[in-house]
């Protein structure tokens, strides 16, 4: 007899790429949905980056700190648009009705999670690459010149997006495409607490540990750190990761206690609002 | 020794919000049989079939699939298994090709391409095997979506009104391909319809279900004997009538 943590466990490399062919299937035969993927990262960093210009002409400290404006945006971007990747591909099944036959095929949840997770770095990629070749060559702001520091960045950034993605998926199965509005908005909660255009200490000092608590706050002041101080903040990167496994592992909890609760009241049959 | 059923359901139980939707069912289902699920809107056919499929879980009361307990045990046998129902669809923008080749690949077919073409020709899909399924006329969908059942030749097919507002040409071709795979096959079929033709045409029992519970369960000849009746439409009128009168006279 297999066991609940056997099937679990078991995991096909095949069915992770299924889904991820059919991502690709959908993505390729829509052209909006790829303008989609460029247009709000280019409008959001061409207007920040004439923002960094003004105020680096007026103020000294920004002079110094060249680049913390467009960094923030770019770094914003990877969070919000992993986080949107892995909702979004996850939406198409809502929206296409097409729940029912995957939870009915032999596709686990960690392969259907993983195939969302792969497609969220793909549409993260046709997305904003584009975008920092522009700020490049606008903006003169080179993001791939924080070398090893942007991967960190990356890692973590995308961390607590699939985490966030996760939960968010588990709400949606529950409660239909009523809740479909979170997978849109939820991370901008985060924003004002993640410190994204200015330093933690801004914050009133009640505030400050709910900043502390969220991972992506240590990345926006390891990207502070590194454009104005020139140091790579190692603490940062190691406590953003802390966080981030215990996000994950707190939105997978609840994505499998969703599904089954999803499995209880039949929301699975009904994925309408 | 005999064969495990196929499907096997004990006193199965679904209750949503102190109201039963499925009240004790039980059932066992021998492999190689075609079984109709009979009722009308609401007698619980559909709830029951989810449970059987393990996409609903029960308020109490167990569904075992090819020997595996649904929905825990539902990784052992899902392989083995298929559905139709018009509660799901196949995504629109994908060909008929794509979406094929993703289910073959979920279900992990060893020749895709050859099963494809096989179940193309089958089913009279190969013109349009690289036409976006949502461009299809309703007869095609359906076609499309009995292919996507058979993708991986199942033992066990789960039907869910598989006829639903389907041309009756379409829908007698539908049922003929139907009765050609099991017999090819030996596959079970699970059928759940209200239409009664078609029931008394597929199925070598029936089992009729209202407000939840089993009224009756029988071959359709022994039924239509029982009732005195020439079909089984009429037999369906007199259990849901049976009950109804039952009640106004307590009442």
């Amino acid at each position: 007899m297999i066991t609940r943590t056997e099937s679990v466990l078991a995991f096909s490399p095949q069915r992770v790429a299924a889904m991820m062919l059919r991502y690709w299937y959908l993505l390729r035969s829509s052209w909006p949905r790829l303008i989609e993927l460029v247009y709000w990262p280019t409008v959001q960093m061409i207007t920040w980056g004439f923002l960094q210009y003004y105020v680096m002409q007026n103020a000294g400290f920004f002079a110094r700190a060249g680049g913390t404006l467009i960094g923030a945006v770019l770094l914003w971007d990877i969070l919000f648009r992993g986080q949107l990747g892995f909702s979004v591909s996850f939406l198409e099944e809502m929206w296409a009705r097409n729940v029912g036959n995957l939870m009915m095929s032999p596709l686990r949840p960690l392969e259907f999670v993983t195939a969302l997770m792969a497609m969220s770095i793909v549409r993260l990629s046709i997305g904003v690459i584009p975008v920092t070749v522009l700020a490049l060559i606008f903006f003169g702001f080179n993001l791939y010149g924080m070398g090893f520091a942007l991967v960190a960045f990356f890692v973590n950034l995308m961390l607590t997006s699939w985490a966030v993605g996760i939960f968010v998926s588990g709400l949606v199965l529950r409660n239909g495409l009523g809740a479909e509005n979170l997978a849109w908005s939820i991370m901008f909660l985060f924003m004002p607490l993640t410190c994204v255009y200015y330093p933690v200490a801004t914050l009133p000092v009640w505030l400050q540990p709910a900043a502390w608590a969220l991972p992506p706050t240590y990345v926006f002041e390891g990207m502070r750190a590194l454009l104005i101080d020139h140091v790579f903040r190692a603490d940062l990167r190691l406590m953003a990761r802390a966080l981030n496994a215990l996000f994950l592992a707190g939105g997978t909890f609840g994505f499998l206690k969703l599904l089954q609760a999803a499995r209880r009241h039949g929301s699975l049959m009904q994925t309408g609002e | 020794m005999s064969a495990a059923p196929a499907i096997k359901v004990e006193r199965l139980v679904k209750i949503y919000k102190q109201v039963p939707a499925v009240d004790g069912v039980s059932f066992v289902i021998p492999p190689g049989s075609i079984i109709g699920l009979l009722g009308g809107n609401g007698a619980g056919k559909t709830t029951t079939m989810a449970m059987i499929m393990g996409l609903l879980t029960p308020t109490s009361g167990r569904a075992f699939v090819l020997g595996a307990e649904m929905p825990h045990q539902r990784y052992r046998v899902l392989h083995r298994m298929n559905f139709e129902s018009p509660y799901v669809e196949m995504p629109m923008r994908l060909t008929i090709r794509q979406n094929l080749t993703v289910f073959g690949m979920l279900y992990g077919v060893p020749d895709i391409a050859g099963r494809i073409d096989q179940l193309a020709e089958a089913l009279d899909l190969s013109q349009l095997l690289d036409r976006p399924t949502g461009r299809l006329s309703a007869g095609q969908k359906t076609r499309v979506s009995l292919a996507k059942s058979l993708i991986n030749s199942p033992e066990l097919l789960l039907l869910d009104e598989p006829t639903a507002s389907l041309d009756p040409d379409t829908a007698d071709w539908v049922r003929a391909h139907l009765e050609r795979y099991c017999r090819e096959r030996g596959a079970t079929v699970l059928l759940a319809s209200h239409n009664m033709a078609e029931v008394e045409r597929l199925c070598e029992r029936v089992i009729i279900m209202k407000q939840g519970r089993i009224e009756d369960d029988d071959a359709p000849a022994r039924l239509l004997a029982r009732y005195g009746r020439r079909t089984l439409e009429e037999v369906f009128l007199d259990v849901a009538r049976r009950r109804d009168e039952a009640r106004e006279a307590a009442q």
